[in-house]
Order: structure tokens, then sequence, then C-alpha cells
């Protein structure tokens, strides 16, 4: 169960008040007609589903009926921020490399499965895409 | 019986207080703060169970939550019978009734014992699937009496008289375990003022501070215990909650917590004393931050047949002797690694009782505490272990040697020792599994030989979890994450907890030992069980490496290790101990499996909690429910809304079938006037200079042009293509609409309004709102419709006037109303809308009027046949996500010149949709006009085609129709429209063929003339 | 702003009026009455309920003209005026739910849009379509415990604070407008199922129910 903040009641709400609604920052193409079939099944029905940071649209359907943006880590399922329609995100996953690189801990994550080989921990390794 | 094992003085029950209970059958005395497994020990009941697979007498072996063979089933009647209770959870109340789960017919003589002799010495993992294997069909025969054999609990055959809730809360530091590092950890943060939540799952608070030996400010350190807990209570930021187990440790600092109210009070509420209380309570609590004081878990070292009863893990018999007064037995052996287990024998002896010797598997070991028992004349064997436990149904002797850790053998004599009990204890596992349950990998502590937490957000381990075991280490422990806790939460300033004083001990070093070696080698080895619970042994897990299982996910899955209720409390740790011996690696390189909640088992009732009978789920009601119950209406459930179904009339005591009703129903409308409560309908009030814009967007057809006072059908896609709602949208003035949805779509449709307007079109100017509930909508419609509207309304009721498509408003039976000439039925029809809070007023003088026009209510059901008649499709039914408008044959509804590229309108010129052999929505006329035909049923054009057949459609709304006195059906079919007047087959599972004619959709009046007059 | 049909949906003649509790209580036949309540609930019927939208500045602007109360400006704020039975509560950045007197709400509503003019806004009469609950005694707060998953603690939830939530499997408002007791708005169809859902909750408490 996540603890959401919402951006627009200025404070935490239990999962059970929103609705996810999927990947966040899809454009629908500006002019349909001359978008290719191809392009369009992409806009349709192809999403992203990364390893590590994401960005999902959540709206507070119980609460102000307002649709605003998650990042998430989707290996730890930590929230690392939320905010409205129209902005973007601070938080990604090139700046998590970043970070990383700069050597400042990043969000540390549990594994769901847990008591790999030392020789599997690549399989474990976070990426960051 | 009396209490042969009841010492005269000390421990923390009462002993004025006597209760009675009945253990297989057998009464017993108990005394008030027993638990269910002291009381057994103290009437020397040896045998509790069966066990589950080698079906072996078992005795209890531990005193907590980690306790493997204890279970019972519980309760005295058939609906209070509750299964797989640790009896050593379980607090004695008067009239307590339990049996042992597992062992039938009983546990002293047991029929299933031609298993474990068939098996001989060698019952491997998998011998079940491997034995019972063939024939294949046997197998749910072999499962029936295997598991009736084994036992695993049963579930009541009556309903549970109890009640059940959850509780919400939200707090700054939920502290888990009331032992010393929890007690400190909430007193520090709550003095701090945070809000504190307590729990713990003893049935009483402080742990293991409640059969310590040591002394806090030179007085018992129960002492302590009581004044802290005092203190505590009084604190208006602190909610203890004894009886308590944390469960579940979800995402966000989210924790289950599973309180047992009444439960060791008597079998129900009632019986106790309570009634209308919860028996047992879920505690859902979001924590900024959790303390973890779960302690520890003694593990027991792995001898030969160390699953006898009278073998018991070390710090449990400190506990029966201190805490309950009871000594489990005459004369000890206790087999350790480390210096906190000499305690047993220390206390042993105090209750005036036999040490026949304490074996010490360390060569030289010199602590505080393996001086005293020296000192106390008690016999210590060091470099030694108990390799094996001799006796029948209970222990007898002890066989001792020296080993070799290193190299994993006996090295001298074997010494035979006599006596009754055999406590051992091989080191502390920490209970880390609240921080597994989100993932998070256990880290191995060399030092401490045991897994400790990982790091996981917003969660401080304390205590013994984490490895902090001498008292002033513990407490220091506790009090230090308590105070981090407060301020994490945010807590402003917290004092440093001046904690108290107590006797430096010092402890010598543990040695690593888990399954101890034998003279006997491989197979020839007497049992040596790991995981008692589920019957995993160590040679069934050296085995399964053998095998080639390499993974400890697999070894657990292979040998059940760490299953059931169980989840490897006592065993994990010895068994990947012995897994990686035998792979030749370290523990931390095989790894722990992963524990997933409940920590320990749930009743089922306190995950439902109160929503269940008729609070299960919401029953929505519209304003005209009270009149429908009144006049006998069938319900149906559309979504959550209770909705008439049909109205059965009874005459001389019988009443009509739906069949009939329905008909009557049908032929009333076609033929004089009916009404339907059509509330449930989705109702959206729009609002904004952009509204018209936007309904041109969402909506398939044109809304550029509707003039105030007009209605309009719309239809409703996804971006691709797909038809996801209808209804009519009304223009109420330039600037605003009311718009319905289907009843089921309600809430769906305002959401995608929404986020069509916040994600893409954030610049319309427009806002949408609900008023489903606002408005009660009631449908007159048939031939007499207008007679009977005139009868109760102001509003000029002219054909030319207030034409089809039309709205009004008037007053409909002195109550302002919106009359909308919308039709559903192919009738005539009047919508009105009222305020739902004058809906009653309006629909009882509607028949106060219409008795003379025989108005006849009419129900979902007769709805649903009209508007078929008609061709008039339901989302939902006639629809499923992958029809477009264009194969219902809707083309005058979608406005591809619009200029707006509106929702769906791309997706209908991709291939797919353009596709010549999409399915069509056709009518269907049986052949045979008795015939109604299956909705679902498939089409085929060659009703002799092998199976595979080529299947062309289906029938998504079949009904009879009373009008045309025939079967008569809608179906989408490939090429549908292309194939008018063929005959298609629809065969069926009995092996019938029915036959039909492919027809128009509309088989009512197709010039669509009734709804016109 | 123009082209908005206004409509006076309260008749003249409201004595047959029935509230979305009408079923359920007419249901029980007598009201639940403990000799000594923890829990005390009764319905408020027929208020007038209005929905506002728009922007915060000019909607502000109108209600300190027409009702001469502030629109709460911060989130999950709720004012009530001086005798307690006008309020104005946050729903969402642009909107707001007002509570008055049942009858006052068709003229409110026609002042209101006298005075937001040519503003981009919307104002929805709810008032046949949710119900207010009072729930009042000692042992109030737990109940709501039971029910809510949203913290009811006096320090998360002061006097002046409304938040639209979960309650069990239906949607709820929830406020406090005074210090001694809460305010739930109770979703027409749904009126049934709290209510049903509160008497039980309630029961091990001592519940009384007044009309």
């Amino acid at each position: 169960m996540f603890y959401i903040y919402c951006p627009y009641c200025k404070e935490h709400r239990e999962e059970e008040e929103f609705h996810p609604r999927g990947q966040a920052h899809l454009l629908r193409p500006e002019d349909p007609e001359n978008t290719s079939d191809e392009e369009w099944g992409d806009y349709l029905f192809f999403r992203d589903n990364p390893r590590g940071i994401h960005h999902e649209m959540w709206v507070h359907s119980v609460g102000c009926r307002k649709f605003f943006n998650i990042t998430r880590n989707t290996v730890t399922y930590e929230i690392l921020e939320t905010y409205p329609m129209g902005e973007q995100p601070t938080i990604t996953a090139e700046t998590e490399r970043v970070r990383k690189e700069q050597g400042v801990q990043a969000a540390d994550g549990g594994w769901q499965t847990v008591g790999a080989r030392p020789e599997n921990k690549a399989l474990n390794e976070e990426t960051s895409s | 019986m009396t209490q042969t094992n009841r010492i005269s003085a000390g421990g923390r029950i009462d002993r004025s207080r006597g209760l009675e209970f009945t253990f297989n059958g057998q009464r017993y005395q108990g005394f008030a703060g027993d638990t269910l497994a002291s009381a057994l020990l103290a009437n020397g009941v040896d045998i509790v169970n069966r066990s589950f697979k080698y079906s072996r007498a078992r005795g209890i072996v531990a005193a907590g939550a980690e306790e493997p063979n204890a279970l019972v089933q519980l309760g005295a009647r058939k609906d209070t019978q509750v299964p797989n209770v640790r009896a050593t959870q379980q607090g004695l109340y008067n009239g307590l009734v339990a049996r042992s789960t597992n062992g039938w017919p009983n546990v002293q003589r047991d029929v299933m014992s031609w298993v474990g002799k068939l098996g001989g010495n060698f019952m491997p993992p998998g011998f079940y699937y491997k034995t019972f294997m063939s024939p294949a069909s046997m197998w749910m025969t072999y499962e029936k009496y295997i598991r009736m054999g084994a036992g695993l609990g049963r579930a009541p055959t009556e309903s549970d008289p109890d009640i059940y809730d959850h509780m919400h809360h939200h707090c700054d530091v939920l502290v888990v375990g009331a032992g010393p590092a929890g007690l400190s950890a909430a007193l520090s943060a709550a003095r701090s003022g945070a809000r504190v939540i307590l729990c713990d799952e003893q049935e009483e608070m402080g742990g293991s501070l409640l059969d310590s030996r040591e002394t806090l400010d030179d007085v018992a350190a129960v002492r302590w215990v009581e004044q802290t807990l005092t203190e505590l209570g009084s604190m208006e930021n602190v909610t203890l909650l004894p009886r308590t187990t944390a469960n579940g440790y979800h995402d966000h600092n989210f924790v289950t917590l599973h309180e047992r109210r009444t439960e060791h009070l008597a079998d129900t509420a009632s019986d106790a004393g309570f009634p209308g209380m919860p028996r047992a309570r879920m505690h859902r609590v979001r924590a900024t931050r959790v303390v973890l004081a779960s302690g520890t878990h003694e593990r027991p070292l792995v001898y030969a047949n160390n699953d006898l009863p009278g073998n018991m893990v070390a710090g449990a018999v400190s506990t029966y002797i201190r805490r309950y007064g009871v000594v489990p037995g005459n004369s000890l052996v206790l087999s350790t690694s480390n210096d906190h287990a000499y305690r047993a024998a220390l206390d042993w002896q105090e209750a005036g009782r036999k040490v026949v010797a304490i074996v010490d598997a360390r060569a030289n070991p010199e602590g505080d505490l393996v001086r005293q028992a020296r000192d106390s004349g008690i016999r210590v064997i060091t470099g030694s272990a108990v390799i094996e436990a001799k006796g029948t149904q209970r222990v007898s002797g002890a066989r001792v040697s020296a080993v070799d850790l290193n190299h994993f053998v006996i090295t001298g004599s074997i010494e035979d020792l006599e006596c009754d009990t055999i406590a051992s204890s091989g080191g502390y596992s920490p209970v880390v599994h609240l921080a597994s349950h989100t993932g998070t990998r256990p880290q191995w502590d060399d030092k401490l030989l045991g897994f400790v937490p990982g790091e996981v957000k917003g969660l401080i381990a304390a205590g013994g979890v984490s490895g902090h075991y001498a008292l002033e280490e513990t407490l220091a422990d506790g009090a230090r994450a308590g105070r981090q806790a407060a301020l994490d939460s945010g807590i402003e300033s917290a004092e440093e907890l001046a904690l108290p004083a107590t006797r430096k001990r010092r402890d010598g070093e543990s040695c690593a030992i888990y399954q101890v070696p034998h003279e006997k080698k491989g197979l020839r080895v007497p049992k040596q069980f790991v995981d008692m619970q589920n019957d995993v042994t160590a040679s069934a897990i050296e085995l399964a490496t053998r095998e080639g299982f390499e993974s400890i996910e697999h070894v657990k899955r292979y040998t059940a290790l760490g299953f059931g209720t169980d989840q490897g409390k006592l065993g994990n740790i010895n068994g990947m101990a012995i897994a990686a011996r035998c792979l030749g690696r370290s523990i931390p390189e095989v790894g722990t499996t992963v524990f997933r909640p409940n920590y320990t088992p749930i009743t089922f009732g306190a995950i439902v909690g109160r929503h269940c009978d008729e609070l299960f789920d919401p029953k929505r009601y519209t304003a005209l429910h009270q009149w429908h119950v009144e006049n006998g209406a069938e319900f149906e459930d559309v979504g959550q809304w209770k909705r008439p179904w049909y109205f059965p009339h009874s005459a001389n005591g019988k009443k009509e079938s739906m069949h009939e009703a329905v008909a009557r129903e049908c032929l009333a409308v076609r033929q004089g006037v009916g009404i339907l409560d059509a509330s449930t309908l989705g109702k959206i009030d729009i609002q904004g200079p952009d509204a018209r814009e936007f309904l041109g967007r969402v909506y398939t057809n044109k809304w550029a042009k509707l003039a105030p006072g007009r209605v309009r059908y719309g239809l409703m896609c996804k971006d691709d293509g797909m038809l996801m709602d209808d209804g009519t949208t009304s223009c109420l003035g330039d600037n605003h609409f009311l718009m319905t949805t289907t009843t089921g779509g309600a809430a769906g449709v305002l959401e995608w309004l929404e986020i069509w307007h916040q994600t893409e079109w954030p610049e319309l100017q427009v806002y949408f709102n609900s008023v489903t509930d606002h408005w009660a909508t009631m449908t007159v419609t048939g031939p007499d419709a207008r007679k009977l509207m005139s009868e109760v309304t102001d509003i000029d009721l002219d054909r030319e006037k207030f034409k089809f498509m039309d709205w009004k408003e008037g007053n409909v039976a002195g109550v302002p109303a919106r009359v909308f000439r919308i039709s559903f039925t192919g009738e005539l029809a009047y919508e009105i809308n009222v305020q739902a809070n004058y809906a009653m007023q309006v629909w009882k003088t509607l028949f106060e009027h219409g008795e003379k026009y025989n108005l006849t209510p009419y129900g979902t059901e007769t709805m649903h046949v009209l508007r078929a008649e008609k061709g008039l499709i339901i989302v939902g039914q006639d629809t499923d996500g992958s029809v477009t408008p264009e194969d219902l044959g809707m083309h005058w509804a979608i406005g591809y010149d619009k200029p707006f590229h509106w929702i769906g309108k791309r997706a209908l010129s991709r291939p797919d949709t353009m596709r010549g052999d999409r399915k069509q929505l056709v009518g269907l006329k049986p052949k045979d006009p008795k015939v109604v035909l299956e909705e679902g049923a498939q089409i085929v054009l060659d009703p002799n085609e092998s199976i595979p057949m080529s299947m062309m459609g289906h029938v998504t709304s079949s009904y009879y129709s009373p009008e045309l006195d025939s079967g008569f059906a809608l179906a989408v079919l490939k090429k549908g429209r292309e194939r008018m007047g063929e005959t298609v087959y629809l065969p069926m599972s009995d092996g019938k063929v029915h036959e039909a004619e492919v027809v128009s959709t509309v088989f009512i009046d197709p010039k669509g003339e009734r709804q016109n007059v | 702003m123009s082209d908005v049909k206004e409509f006076q949906s309260r008749p003249t003649d409201t004595s047959r009026a029935e509230s979305p509790l009408e079923w359920s209580l007419h249901e029980q036949k007598s009201l639940p009455h403990a000799s000594n309540p923890g829990v005390i609930l009764s319905e408020k019927p027929f208020m007038g309920q209005l929905i506002l939208r728009g922007g915060a500045i000019v909607m502000d602007e109108a209600v300190r003209e027409v009702m001469d109360m502030a629109l709460p400006a911060k989130p999950l704020a709720v004012v009530s005026d001086d005798s307690g039975e006008r309020s104005i509560q946050w729903l969402s950045p642009d909107e707001w739910l007002v509570i008055v007197p049942g009858g006052e709400e068709f003229e409110l509503e026609q002042k209101l849009r006298q005075s937001l003019g040519q503003a981009h806004f919307s104002i929805v009469n709810v008032s046949g379509g949710q119900t207010l609950m009072s729930l009042k005694g000692s042992r109030a707060r737990e109940v709501l415990m039971k029910s809510i998953s949203y913290d009811v603690h006096p320090h998360a939830f002061p006097v002046g604070k409304g938040v639209s939530t979960t309650f069990a499997k239906a949607t709820i408002i929830v406020r406090r407008t005074q210090e001694d007791g809460w305010e739930l708005i109770l979703r027409r169809s749904f009126a049934d199922y709290c209510y049903r859902w509160l008497l039980d909750a309630s029961r091990e408490y001592g519940v009384s129910v007044t009309r």
C-alpha cells in the first residue's frame, strides 16, 4: 500500500484514494491524420516498463479528482517525487545515474528474490533505464 | 490429574485462580496467566501432536511464536473451531477445549505410522509424489487419506458467531515488540511527545524480561517492566496493544497488526461477557518510523532424534520455569554453544530438580554463567555435544560425545546420560521477518552467527534483532532507536533516556554449531530434524543438494523447509547451514529464502473485518427503492446498484414467473403505458464556453449545431476506435449540457472527461460535475404516455411543440422537472428528471393518475427486451471493447468531417479496423420461433464442419419477444451485413444445432414511427 | 458566464420530501437508542448544497460579496459563518462545496452567477444527491478509525478541516466544523450502506440515532 503525496491536497494519502493511469508524459500526436499507422500504434499500445526510475500518471480519484505525476522506483517502490500536470520531473533515470557516478548514495533497494549467489549479483544490479 | 510439574512458588501465574480445560478429551487444570502450552506441561502432557509426514510423536519445544509442534484445533463448538493455534500463544481460559491438529485417530497410537515404517528409515523429499504417482487417477484418493492423516487443521463447518473489524492508525513511531529494547524505545519516543504505538504478540508485555534472572536498578527486571508500562499507559500520546502481532510490513511503512481481543478469554466474545466486541482486530498502521524490536529466536541443535518429546530449546525451559512456574521434566541435559543458555540449567536446578550435565560444544567456556554453573556443582562437559536423544514416547537419555566441528566428526567415546529432558541451544537468530517483507535482503553477521535486517527505509532495528544481546546494550539500543525514530518523524527535540542500572555480565564467545555429527554416516543416522513442522531432516537437505538443487529457494521447495505456518522460524538458519556445508559454501553465499507476510497465521475473520454479510459490498439504492420493495420487485445487481429486474404479480397465491411478468410488462409498454426507474444512469453536468467544443472531441458525432432544448445520442470511443460508452446529451444552454452515461460507466466516463481535459486540453474552459445522485429519473413510455403525462404536468405536450429529442422544463406532480423526449423502447416516451428528494411524490402521483391507464412498472429485463427489439445496443453487452461504431453499423453517428481530430477517429483508419471480415452487429431470427438462443452461443456457417469449427461470431443479446411471439437475438457476425437473409447455425453443447436467419437489428417498427407520435 | 440554464429544482411544497436516509430509517422501524451511548448519529436532511468551480480569486470575491464569507484558500479547509449554518469547503484547487439551510441554495446560485458575471465558472446544485450526518459522542473518533484510513487524530484533523476520502468501500466527505463531533456527507445512493456501516461499527460502544 503506497502512501502518496498529492501535490494539490498537499499531503500524503492512502493508495486506496488514487487510481494509477499508466505511463506519464505520453504525447498524443499533434496531427493524427499525418501520423503513420505504426506511430499511431506505438502511441496507442506501447509503454515503457523500466527497472528503476519510472514516471507514472495517477489521479486522486476520491480526493480532489486531479491528475498528477509520480516518479517511482519500480524496484524499491519508493516514490521519489510527485508533481502536477504540466511540470517535468526533477528526478530521472539520467539524474540518478549522474548521482551514482558522483558517489552519492542513490535510493537503495530491496530485491524481490533474496538469496542470490555472488555470481548472480549482476542480475540483481539495479539498472538505470 | 494434578499438575505434577508445577512448582509451588514463582512465576507470573495466579495460583488462586484455577482454570479447567480439556485437551484431546481429557480434563486438566491450570492457572490464570498460563498459556495452553504451560498448562499442558504443568500437567505432564508429553505428546501434543503427531508429525506431518512421518507421524512421529511430538512435544512442546518452544514457548512462543516459533513453536513448530504444538498446533491445536481450538474451540468447544462446531461454530467456534479455530485451526492451527499455537498452544504457546493461546492464553488459557476456563472451559477451553483443544485437540491436537495432527494425529488422526489419536496422538498416542497412530494409524499413520505404517507410512513411516513403509519408508523405513528413508522417506525422502518428494516421497509422496514419487510413491503415490501412479495411477495418476488415484492421487485424489491417496491425497484425501494422506491429508486426513497428516491433519492440517479443520475449517469450522458452521458460521462464525463472532465479529471482527479493522482499525486505521497513523503514528510517528510504531514499536514492534515490548521486550527490553521495545520498552526503552517506546519510552524514549513517547517522552519526546511523539505519537507512539507499542505492540507485542504475547499475553503480557515485557518479552525476555519476564523470565530474566537479571536485575534493573537492583530489583528484579520485571519491576522495571511494570513501571515502564504504567508510565506508557498513562500517556495520551501512547497506544499500547498487547496480544497484538505485527504480521506484515508493507510498502511505505504500512504495517498490519493482528490483535486478539477476546480470544484469550473464551470461545466467543459473548461467552467472555463482551457481546458486540470484535473477537480480533486488524490494525492498519501507517507509521512515519517503525522500530523493530522483535528480538531473537533461539536455534535448537540438530542431533539425532531431536524431535522426541522432552527435547526443548534452552530458553523455553527458562521461560516455563520462571514465568509459569512449570518445570517440564525431572532431569536435564543441556547441550549448548553459548553462555546465555546456561540459564536453563541454573533455573532448573533452583527449581529443585536434577541437572545431569551441561554439554558445551566449546573447548574452553569461561563466562560468568559458566562459572556460576560450575560453582553450583553442575557437571560441565566441554568440547562436546548431545549427538542423539534416546527414548520412544519421551526422552529417556542423551548420548554425548566430543565433536570436531571443523571436520564434522565425533571424536572419542560416547557417554550415555540418563535424563528425561534435553535442552539445546545453537545460538540466536534475530527475528528479521518483518524487515524482509518488502524484499530487503537480510545481512549475515559472522560475529553474531545470524542474519540481521538489511537497510529498510523508515525502519530502525533495535536490540536483539540488530544483534545487541547483552541486557544493557539492548536497553541502550532501544532507547537510541526510539529517540532517533522520534526525531526522524519530525519531533524537534528528544532527550536521551536515563536507563536503569544493570549488573554487567561477562559472556564468552559462542561457537558455530548447527547440525551435530553422529558416529554413523549418511542415511544410517537416526533422523535429525531441521524443520519439525514440515518434517524436514538434515539428510533430506543433503539429498536435495546431491540431487542438484543448489539455490536455497529450490532446496526449500523440494524439501518444504520453512513452509507452512512455521515460515522457518526455528529451522531456517540450521537448514541453510546444512545446505552450505553440503555445497561447500558459506551461509551468506547460500542466502536466505524470502520471508513473506503473514508472520504468524491470521484468522480470515480479521482480514475480512466487517466487510461481510450485508456490508460485504455497498448496495446502492435509488430514491424509489422503498416503493419497489413494497411492490414486490425482484432485483438485479447492476454494478453496485440494486435495480428492479421485474415486478411479478401474485394472484391466488401464485406468483408470476419472470417470463410471464416480462411478457406482461412488455405488452403494457407496447400497448398502454409503462414506467421505469432509470435513476441509475450516470449524469454529468457540463458548463463552460468550451463545453460544446469538448463534446465534439470526446463523442464521435457532431455537436456544433445542437440547439438549447434539444437532445442528441452520442457514441464515445477510446483512442483505439473502440466504443466505450454511449448515452444522450442535452443542450440546456449554449454553454451548458447534461450528459448521460450508462449505469456502469458513470464514474469511468467522468474520469475520462477529466483526464482529457486535465492532460491534453487544459486550455478548454469547461467544468464537469457528477449529478447522478441529485436527479431521479423516471421513464414514462408507451402509446398512452402523453395522456398520462398531460394529467400531471403543466408542460405543453403538443407533438409539434414538444418533439422527439426535445427537452422541456416545467412541473410534474408539483415538482420542478426536466422532461426529455427520448426513447429507449421505441415507443412514445418521456424521461422525467426531478431532484431525488422529491422523486417519490412524483412517482406516486403518476401511479395515482396512471391507474386508469394500467400504468405498469417494468424492470431491467423488460427494458432489455424492448430495446433489443429496436436494435438498440447496450455497451458492454453487445460490445466488448473490440467493437467500433462502424462494426455496429452506426456510420450515421460518426462525424468524419468534424474539424477537430476527435478521440478514436484516427484508429478507425488503421488496417485492422478497416478489415473486411470484421464482426458486425446483426439480428438473428431463429427458424423455430420457440427457440431463445443462448447469449454467447457461437455462430458457424457449416454445421457439419469437423471440430474445431470456424467460428464466425456469437450471440450478444437474446430474448423472447411477446410482440413477435418469437425468440430473437442480436449477434456479432463476420461480414454480417453482407449476409442478410442467409442461414447460420448455432451448435449447442448438448449436440443440438439451432438454425437462424440473419436479419436487420430492428425487429419492430423499422421506420421509428411509434416514438415520433 | 451566460448561457447556463439555472433551474430551481426545489418545489414550493416540500412536505413530501424524502431524504437519502428515508429508506434506511423506515426499514429500521425503531431507531437505536443506547442508555449511555458512546456514539450519537443524526441526519441533517434537506440542506442546500452547491458545488462551485472556478478560479479561487474571482470565486473569493463573489462569495465575499454574496455570502459575506471568505473562500477557504488552503487545501482541505472548511469555513463556517457565525451561525454555523453556512459553510464553504475546499474540495480541490478549483472546486468548493457550499452548504446552506435548505431553500437558500437557488437564490444563492443566482446571486453568485450575477456576481461572477462573465468569468469562467460553474455552479452545480447537488442538494438532492447527498446528505449530512452528524457523528458525536466519546467514541466517535474510534468509529471513524474503523471506517476511514484518513488520520482523524485531533493533531492531524483540527476543527476547520474537511477531506474527501474513502469510507469502507464508499466515498465520503468528513469534516470538523465544531469542537464536539464530526460531519459526514454521504452520497445519496451510498447513504444506506454508510449508515449501516456506522451502526455496526458503533455497536460495541452503544449507539443512539436521533432524527
